[in-house]
């Protein structure tokens, strides 16, 4: 096919990538944005299959058939809850393809006859840099989330100075790669420095981060993408590149806002702070804290106007997203408003808990995010915090000392009553005791968040038989 | 020097175009965007099918079938598994 078709293919792919991801700003049209941008790969796939260069296609076939039995095993059989994991392995996957694709390329170009352009070499060194990164870091995030590591950062002695060291080895290697096209060895040695780049740079970052990690290793992806298509001159990869480069980006920063952190912050350090003051819990606690029982929670709910539901990691942690639901729908067929407040963090990915309730049923409506929610919560009766702890703590508006200050949090504490179920008074990720627990407006249910859920459902459901 | 400008004019007014509709997706869908983009972040397969089927050497076919492999995981799974997400915020 000539060479016009097959960009004019690549145009009109790129367009419907563009529509597919203009398509995912409502619920409505967002099954049909994502089957445009499926529409597109089809293309993109096709016309490039027609390339007269290629002379077998048993191999492709091969790989084609390999990558797409394990990719709808994996996408049919992942749970919900383990999204994170799965996102972090399919960014890995797109990174590793990159790093794989600008070898070959390499290896061909050497074997032509002159030397390779500028562009040529420092795009190889981008996207082999670039994808060994995201294809480790994205690894190692998805050991983390699937609980095959320690999710906690790792710290060790002299890490900064040897992340580094690691970091000056591989653009170092990257400059000679540029220098001396011709050396394979070179390649393969930057592939080797970014991969432990990409390993040391993740490990010290731990649970609560992970979002802001997904989101950049997201956007690597893309980079990485968008790098290999400086290397086959393609503007189809330049395009599609950047696109998800931007959207990672994007996602990176709304999360870093959403913590208040700065990204560095979340990236090179926040772990100094939380050993200091993770000591002042009894202080905080002792003689304060009131217990409930699951009938008196009922009671409670039972004469609310207005219920606010506030989830957090440990509502997935528990997988009581199907038990919430089914509470919900117990008091709104008593006339009880409930709505839910939804903290851009909670969670271990953007949206995670939009994705689990919406999986339980709960209507798209119902969900709210921060901003919409908290003007609500002076007005609200009952407000039930499940499985969250950081995201609702007051000290972030009230203590400038504190390692969380200034992270915009859910105001359940005004709330006429704070009702919050949670397995103990452990901290959460940032380490600090919550004055909430204590406040004379809360009471603490101390259980799994599955099991106090539907203690409750039948609690309320008992007194309504009873009355 | 003129492929290059044009390369990077693209990405470029690309990105533009990347935030100005990626802004307006509702925190709600984060979740499918980043596992739809990711699949998009799967084009590397085009390249990957060159190198695996153009047979220049042993070693740049095998490593474009691995290219091959590891793309398209990105690509099926990632569309499909976006596809379950949406249909359920599609149910109601």
């Amino acid at each position: 096919m000539p060479a016009w078709v097959v960009n004019s293919a690549y145009l009109l792919a790129s367009a419907l990538f563009i529509f597919g991801l203009k398509g995912l700003s409502h619920p409505r049209s967002a099954v049909r944005g994502n089957l445009l941008g499926a529409a597109g790969m089809l293309i993109a796939v096709a016309v490039t299959l027609t390339d007269q260069r290629i002379v077998s296609f048993q191999v492709i076939l091969a790989g084609v058939v390999i990558g797409s039995a394990a990719g709808v095993l994996l996408a049919l059989k992942i749970r919900m809850t383990a999204m994170p994991q799965m996102v972090a392995l399919l960014n890995g996957f797109g990174g590793g393809a990159s790093l794989l694709v600008a070898g070959a390329a390499l290896i061909e170009a050497q074997s032509a006859p002159g030397a390779p352009t500028g562009q040529f070499s420092v795009a190889t060194a981008a996207s082999g840099l670039i994808g060994a990164v995201t294809f480790w870091g994205s690894l190692v995030a998805f050991a983390k989330l699937q609980e095959l590591v320690s999710g906690n950062a790792i710290v060790f002695r002299g890490q900064w100075l040897l992340n580094a060291a690691v970091l000056a080895a591989s653009l170092g290697l990257g400059a000679w790669l540029v220098a001396e096209p011709q050396r394979a060895g070179v390649y393969w040695g930057l592939a080797a420095a970014g991969s432990a780049l990409g390993v040391l740079a993740t490990i010290p970052i731990g649970g609560a981060d992970m979002p802001v990690v997904i989101s950049l290793l997201n956007s690597y992806s893309g980079l990485a993408a968008a790098a290999t298509g400086f290397v086959l001159n393609n503007n189809m990869l330049i395009i599609a590149g950047s696109l998800v480069g931007a959207s990672g980006i994007i996602l990176t920063q709304i999360m870093c806002r959403a913590m208040n952190r700065s990204l560095s912050n979340v990236l090179f350090g926040g772990f100094g702070a939380r050993v200091a003051a993770a000591a002042a819990g009894d202080a905080v606690y002792t003689g304060r804290v009131k217990s409930a029982s699951a009938e008196e929670v009922a009671m409670l709910l039972e004469t609310a106007r207005r219920v606010v539901i506030v989830p957090g990691y440990g509502l997935a942690v528990s997988q009581a997203q199907h038990a919430v639901q089914a509470l919900a729908s117990l008091l709104k067929s008593r006339g009880t408003e409930v709505l839910y407040g939804i903290h851009p963090v909670a969670g271990r990915m953007p949206g995670h808990m939009n994705v689990l309730l919406a999986e339980a049923d709960v209507p798209y409506d119902d969900l709210k995010e921060m901003e919409e929610v908290n003007p609500l919560l002076k007005q609200t009766d009952v407000a039930m915090v499940i499985g969250a702890n950081d995201v609702v703590n007051p000290l972030a508006r009230t203590d400038p000392g504190s390692p969380i200050a200034g992270m915009p949090i859910i105001d359940v504490d005004q709330a006429r009553t704070v009702v919050v179920i949670k397995r103990s008074l452990s901290p959460g990720f940032a380490g600090i005791p919550n004055p909430l627990f204590a406040a004379d407006n809360t009471l603490m249910m101390f259980a799994d968040g599955k099991k106090a859920v539907r203690e409750i459902a039948r609690a309320l459901s008992e007194t309504a038989v009873s009355a | 020097m003129e492929t290059l400008i044009t390369a990077v004019t693209v990405f470029v007014l690309a990105m533009f175009v990347g935030f100005e509709v990626i802004v307006k997706v509702p925190p709600a869908l984060h979740t499918p965007l980043m596992s739809g983009s990711n699949a998009v972040s799967g084009i590397t397969l085009i390249g990957a099918l060159l190198s695996a089927g153009v047979g220049h050497t042993m070693l740049t076919t095998a490593l474009g079938l691995l290219a091959v492999v590891f793309a398209t995981i990105n690509v099926v799974g990632g569309f499909l598994v976006t596809h379950r997400m949406l249909e359920m915020f599609r149910r109601k």
